[in-house]
């Protein structure tokens, strides 16, 4: 059917609006607030989260809404970026709109459980609007994104395997590993053709899969696919 | 074997193969519009669970803005009256064909999305019951529900507008008639719904 397809484009470039921004680190500062060790540290921690448990928390400040209800807003940079795994929806959207004194925490249909909306409010008004009203936005971000690991922690674990294209991607090339020698020897002989082309597979496979904790050199955050529901709370200071 | 003969078979074969063609795409468009329309009702049983959850939360609301003495009566009156309302109906999937019954499910709701946020209003004026953490979680729970639905309706309308534009569009409109799939209806944005309702003191 062509035209569901072309139905389909349409809705996704009515969604696809270019004024809610693409995410590429856990923590992202784009009102030029925080520092880059203070951003650092704070990709360093979602980071290793999502590594243990494969919940994706993600941080954005902006400088302003553009009169964009803060709801829409959440909602829209959530969904565009695809937050929390596909299997569990378990991601959640930490957002503060620094010039409209605006934030909002925004949580996947898999977190609604674990934070539910009088938390998330609670996390917002008692935990992060007090280190606000003192301009202390480190602290209060710091604070809130704490509380919410506290809160979502026990809820899903990294299993390797499920969930995770990570885990697909290890053993789709440890297959092709396997597929390689195989075809080396039957077919190679003494050609010794089967350790070049391994190493080969190798390196293809580990392009994205590193990323050793060094001095803030994260891999980049990618979107599961999870999906959101509106769940959440938000808040002014 | 004539001429005439192998020509026939060849044009009867064609036919027959056309035919077949036929027969496959008349099995895949039903088969989509049963996938469609199964889409529709699936967000609108969502829908419905957002606004069974949203009359749930009343209650506990009412009863924890009464114990603050001299609160309005009236707007406490009118939330107890519109969700006794919405209670009242009895919603199933058959209301996304009867375009009036699901008018008299929009509107109902949104009178009580309109006492309710008149009730929201009014608390602005009362300093202890904002520092009340207990009222603080039940607002931030229908706060939570109100932003649900918003998210729900919309979701809502995007699966009835995909159905919608394919039960019109041709050819399928001929399997969509042939097997009774009718336009269903959108959530319409309530005339002023979006502005925030004002109280005079």
């Amino acid at each position: 059917m062509r035209y569901l397809f072309f139905i389909f484009l349409i809705s996704a470039a009515a969604l696809a609006q270019p004024h809610f921004p693409t995410l590429t680190k856990w923590a992202t500062d784009l009102s030029g607030t925080l520092t880059a060790p203070q951003i650092n540290t704070l990709n360093a921690r979602l980071s290793t989260f999502e590594d243990s448990t494969s919940t994706q928390l993600l941080m954005l400040m902006i400088y302003t809404l553009d009169d964009i209800p803060i709801e829409d807003y959440a909602y829209e940079t959530a969904t565009k970026n695809k937050i929390g795994s596909k299997k569990f929806d378990n991601g959640a959207l930490f957002l503060i709109a620094k010039n409209d004194k605006k934030l909002r925490i925004e949580v996947g249909y898999g977190l609604e459980g674990a934070l539910p909306d009088a938390l998330a409010s609670s996390i917002i008004r008692n935990v992060v609007v007090p280190h606000f009203k003192n301009d202390d936005y480190y602290a209060g971000i710091s604070a809130g994104l704490d509380a919410m690991i506290l809160a979502v922690k026990g809820e899903y674990t990294a299993d390797p395997g499920s969930g995770d294209d990570e885990g697909g991607s290890i053993i789709s090339t440890i297959m092709f590993i396997i597929f390689i020698i195989i075809m080396a020897l039957v077919r190679g002989g003494g050609r010794r053709l089967g350790g070049s082309i391994y190493y080969g597979g190798g390196l293809g496979g580990r392009s994205w899969g590193g990323g050793s904790s060094s001095g803030g050199s994260f891999g980049g955050f990618s979107g599961g696919g999870g999906s959101f529901g509106g769940g959440g709370s938000s808040g002014s200071w | 074997m004539n001429k005439g003969m192998v020509i026939g078979c060849g044009v009867a074969g064609f036919i027959l193969l056309l035919f077949a063609i036929a027969i496959f795409w008349g099995i895949g468009a039903y088969n989509n519009l049963v996938n469609l329309n199964e889409s529709v009702i699936g967000s609108w049983s969502q829908v419905e669970n957002l606004y069974q959850r949203r009359a749930d939360l009343i209650p506990n609301l009412v009863n924890t803005v009464k114990g603050y003495a001299d609160f309005e009566k009236q707007v406490l009156t009118d939330v107890t009256e519109a969700r006794a309302r919405v209670s009242q109906m009895t919603v199933t999937p058959e209301v996304l064909n009867d375009p009036q019954a699901f008018q008299r499910f929009e509107q109902s709701q949104s009178q009580l999305t309109g006492a309710l946020s008149r009730l929201l209003v009014t608390v602005e004026n009362y300093p202890e019951l904002k520092a009340n953490e207990g009222f603080l979680q039940l607002q931030s729970q229908l706060e939570g529900t109100e932003n649900r639905i918003t998210v729900g309706r919309r979701q809502f309308n995007q699966t009835v507008q995909e159905y919608n534009t394919t039960i019109k569009r041709f050819p399928t409109t001929f399997i969509a008639g042939l097997f009774g799939y009718y336009q269903k209806e959108y959530f319409k944005a309530a005339p002023g719904s979006d502005v925030v309702p004002k109280v005079e003191f």
